[in-house]
Order: structure tokens, then C-alpha cells, then sequence
């Protein structure tokens, strides 16, 4: 085998590898309050404005 | 707190109602062309006006400016909401904006003359292609530099798309444009031969998964999860859905170039990760639809919302068809035929301007802080829309099957059964029924931008919450 060809085999193993690892770390444990607190972005600044604005309704 | 005036709404207005604008403009050039190919005499014989130098013109009008100015302005707005803090720069944003419209001027100025480079979507001369990359250029840091000083721990999914579309065109545009000027009109490709036509479709294609499908899908990650007032359905999916959408796309390109002198392995490796895209692709669509899961009702009350849930179906829809079209033997008969036209109006009607419509008409309140005028005429756009599309998609793939199959056709003794001229006349009652298409999503075009002037122009409706109200 020449070393192109190994180049090339171990960078497609070096991929499928860091693909494994990358579905592993989504789906740990770990990863979901992050996650979770990610998620809640698109929202996030609309509680901050509610807060920070007087709201006599709340 | 007062959302307009912390964040930088200027230039994310302007990019918005040019979307509005450039929308109609390109979608216009195109009804023209769709009417040239039935009635050719509509060229009048002036050599600015013939098919050939407006194809280009609508093509860059609706990818660069309708598609382009969306993009500018959702991935402007996103990043300031979901890092929660204004653009690093007004004057940078500003900038970007004009630069952007000068860009797109000059594309409309010198593209019905002839200045070309003939390569597709890139047939813009170098002059303009380093305004397109300085643009861009500032472009990049006003985002990446919101990002930086984000006031969030978190960067959301979107802006992750965003950016890579960012990044990625910057790179395809660069590399892809590199040419000898010898006038300031004209100038040649540095890369010789099958290398150049392998260029041109690694950016090619790379113009429709990053500027067209992974800059939609910010939209999709921000504004669908905000019009139905709930989370994305799945997070780690969507962490997964980036990863393998951008590691994949980078390779799909030579399966535009099945059956030429690129290598036949080159070829094949084009094709395998096409049918690979399949699983990003679809991960991306049901992610997006299921976060209405629970919320179905919506539908029913909400236009808006339809407009991005459809969308996404066509983008399903268009994302199944395009890995089936890259297998060779299929693309042996769809190629170079009108089968190519219906996929590629199915992703770009369907999807991109289906998903840019929908982020409009939700932008428009948050920017103004006022009520659209007629949810009525929301309705009507998403029926035109609809139905637009559907006839121009069924027309050009009855009209393509029946290309390939009357092209490949051969008698007992090798002669072709139908000369060109012939295959040509059966299409006209397709190519008819493919303008009403055009013609009618273009309408809703129209509606669109008399109901958005209707608000803008009418008194002032504040929204009651900045939250979407439910139902």
C-alpha cells in the first residue's frame, strides 16, 4: 500500500470516528442541560425584555 | 426595554424589503424568459433581451438578491436576538447593505450586455467579484464579531448555520472566481480543462448546500421553533444534522459532471455522498416539522406558520429527488433536460422562497412593531404560492422524462428515432402550463409586497406582546 492510499484510509476511519463521537457527546447525559438552555434561546431575550419592563400585569 | 433600540433594526428592515423587491424583479425576469420559450418572438429582437443574457439576470436576481438580501437580514436579526446584543458595528452593517445593493445593480447592469464569465452563478466579471468579496468579507466580521461578544453562554444552532454559510461561500467565491483579467470586462478561469469544470460544480453545488439550503436552514432553526412559540423538537439532532450537512455537502459536487471527462471515480465519490446527503437532509426536514408536534392546531389559524411548514416539505421533497437524480443511471436520463429545471424550482420556490416568505411576513411586526394589515392576503399568497409551484414542478418533470426518453431513443439501425426540433415541439404545452406556474407565483409576489406597503403605510397597530400570540 503507498502513502497516499493510507492517507487516505486512515482519514475516512479518522472521520467516521469523529462522527461517532460527535452523536455520542449530543446524546450523553451531559450535553442535554446545555442543550436544553440552547433550545430556550430563540425565547430568551423576549423574558429578559418582559422582566426588565415594569409589568404592573404580573 | 426597548428592543429597537438596543438592537440594530436598520439594517435588517432594509434587507427585508429588499427581499420584498428583488423577489418580484427576478421572479419577473423569469415569467419573461418562461414566455420567450413559448412565444420566442418576445426577444423583440434586441440582443439585451434575448434568453440567453436574461437566464443569467434572473438567476442571480433570485439566488444573490431575493435569496441573498433574506439571508442578510434573518442572519442579522437572529444573531443579535439569540446572542443578545446589538451588531458590533452600524456603520459595518451599513456598509454590507449598500455594497450588497451595488453588487446587484452592477450584476443587472452588465449581465443583459453580454459581460460574462459564463460560469453558472458565477458568470459575474472580476471587478464585481471583488466587491463580492469585500462585501462579503465585512459581511463575516459584523457576524462572527456579534458572536464574539455575545452576552449568551450559548451559541445557538442557527447562528452555527449561518456562520458556516458564511464561511463556506467566502471560500467558494474566492476560489471559484480566481482568473487572469486581461480587460476590465473580460478575464479567463486560471484552472485549465476538466480541473475548472470540477471548480465551477465543487462551488456549484456548494452554492446550493451552503448559500441556499444551510443559510435556510438558520432561518428554519430560529423562526419556526418562534412562530410556534415552542423549542426545536430535537436539540442533539440538530447539533448532528450541522455536523454531517457540512461534511457531507463538500463532496457532492461531481455529480454534475456525470459522464464527462472528470474521472470515473471522481464520478462515482460525487454520487455516493449525494445519496449520503439523504440522511442530513431528511434528519434536518423532520427536526423542523416535529417541533410543531403537539401543536398541529396551529396550522389551521396561523398562514405564517404554514408557509414554513410547507417549505420544509418541499425542501424533503426536493432533497429525496436530488440523490436519486445524482445516481447515474437516473441522471443518464434526467440530464440536460427540463427533469433538472422542476428539481432545481422545487428546491428554490419550495423551499427557499417558501421559508423566505414566511420569515418576512414574521419579521415585518417584530421590525415595525406593528400588525401586518391582512392576514387575509397571507392566505391568498400561500394558495398561489402553492399552487405556482405545484404546476411548475409536475410540468417540467413530464416535460423532462418525456426529453430523456424521446432523446435516448434509437431505431434497429442506430439512428436517433427523433431529431432535436421534434422532441422541442412536444413541449410546448408544457412550457405553457410551466409559465402560468411562474406567472402565478409571481401574483402572490405582488400581493405580498401591496400587503407589506399597506402596513408600513398604515397607522401605526403597536403588537400587544412581542410574543407571538398564541392562536
Amino acid at each position: 500500500m503507498d502513502l497516499l492510499t493510507t492517507i487516505r484510509s486512515v482519514f475516512t476511519v479518522l472521520m467516521f470516528v469523529s462522527f461517532v463521537g460527535i452523536v455520542l457527546w449530543a446524546w450523553s447525559a451531559r450535553s442535554r442541560r446545555r442543550f436544553d438552555e440552547a433550545a430556550a434561546l430563540p425565547f430568551a431575550d423576549e423574558e429578559r425584555a418582559r422582566a426588565s419592563s415594569a409589568a404592573p400585569r404580573r | 426595554m426597548d428592543a429597537a433600540a438596543t438592537y440594530n433594526y436598520t439594517v435588517v428592515r432594509q434587507f427585508t424589503i429588499m427581499t420584498v423587491v428583488w423577489g418580484i424583479v427576478g421572479m419577473a425576469v423569469g415569467v419573461l424568459i418562461a414566455a420567450q420559450l413559448v412565444w420566442p418572438a418576445l426577444n423583440f429582437d434586441v440582443p439585451f433581451l434575448t434568453y440567453s443574457r436574461l437566464r443569467p439576470l434572473h438567476t442571480n436576481a433570485v439566488i444573490f438578491a431575493f435569496g441573498g438580501c433574506a439571508l442578510f437580514a434573518t442572519s442579522l436579526y437572529v444573531v443579535q436576538r439569540t446572542c443578545q446584543t446589538r451588531l458590533i458595528s452600524d456603520g459595518l452593517a451599513a456598509f454590507v447593505f449598500w455594497g450588497w445593493q451595488l453588487v446587484i445593480v452592477l450584476a443587472a447592469l452588465t449581465l443583459p450586455f453580454g459581460i460574462t464569465t459564463s460560469k453558472e452563478y458565477a458568470e459575474l466579471e472580476w471587478p464585481i467579484d471583488i466587491l463580492i468579496a469585500v462585501v462579503w468579507v465585512a459581511y463575516a466580521i459584523l457576524f462572527f464579531g456579534t458572536l464574539v461578544k455575545r452576552r449568551t453562554p450559548h451559541i445557538y444552532v442557527a447562528n452555527w448555520f449561518y456562520g458556516a454559510f458564511i464561511l463556506t461561500v467566502a471560500i467558494l467565491h474566492i476560489v471559484n472566481s480566481a482568473a487572469l483579467p486581461v480587460s476590465l470586462t473580460k478575464s479567463y478561469s486560471v484552472y485549465p480543462g476538466a480541473i475548472d469544470a470540477m471548480v465551477q460544480w465543487w462551488y456549484g453545488h456548494n452554492a446550493v448546500g451552503f448559500f441556499l439550503t444551510a443559510g435556510f436552514l438558520g432561518m428554519m432553526y430560529y423562526f419556526v421553533p418562534k412562530q410556534a412559540g415552542r423549542p426545536v423538537y430535537s436539540y442533539r439532532l440538530s447539533v448532528v444534522h450541522f455536523w454531517a450537512l457540512i461534511s457531507l455537502y463538500m463532496w457532492a459536487g461531481p455529480h454534475h459532471l456525470h459522464y464527462t471527462a472528470l474521472p470515473d471515480w471522481t464520478q462515482s465519490l460525487g454520487m455516493l455522498f449525494s445519496l449520503m446527503l439523504l440522511a442530513p437532509s431528511w434528519g434536518g426536514m423532520i427536526n423542523g416539522i416535529m417541533t410543531l408536534s403537539g401543536a398541529w392546531h396551529k396550522l389551521r389559524t396561523d398562514p405564517i406558520l404554514r408557509f414554513m411548514i410547507v417549505s420544509l416539505s418541499f425542501y424533503g421533497m426536493s432533497t429525496f429527488e436530488g440523490p436519486m437524480m445524482s445516481i447515474k443511471t437516473v441522471n443518464a436520463l434526467s440530464h440536460y433536460t427540463d427533469w433538472t429545471i422542476g428539481h432545481v424550482h422545487s428546491g428554490a420556490l419550495g423551499w427557499v422562497a417558501l421559508v423566505s416568505i414566511g420569515c418576512v411576513y414574521a419579521l415585518i411586526p417584530a421590525l415595525f412593531n406593528r400588525q401586518i394589515w391582512s392576514t387575509r392576503l397571507i392566505e391568498v399568497h400561500f394558495w398561489t404560492s402553492t399552487i405556482g409551484i405545484v404546476l411548475y414542478i409536475a410540468s417540467m418533470w413530464i416535460a423532462g422524462v418525456m426529453q430523456g426518453l424521446m432523446w435516448r431513443a434509437v431505431n434497429e439501425d442506430g439512428t436517433l428515432t427523433y431529431s432535436f426540433v421534434e422532441v422541442l415541439a412536444r413541449m410546448y404545452p408544457y412550457y405553457e402550463v410551466r409559465f402560468l406556474g411562474g406567472l402565478v407565483f409571481l401574483l402572490g409576489m405582488v400581493v405580498m409586497a401591496w400587503n407589506v406597503w399597506k402596513t408600513l403605510s398604515g397607522a401605526e397597530k403597536p403588537v400587544a406582546a412581542t410574543a407571538p400570540q398564541a392562536a
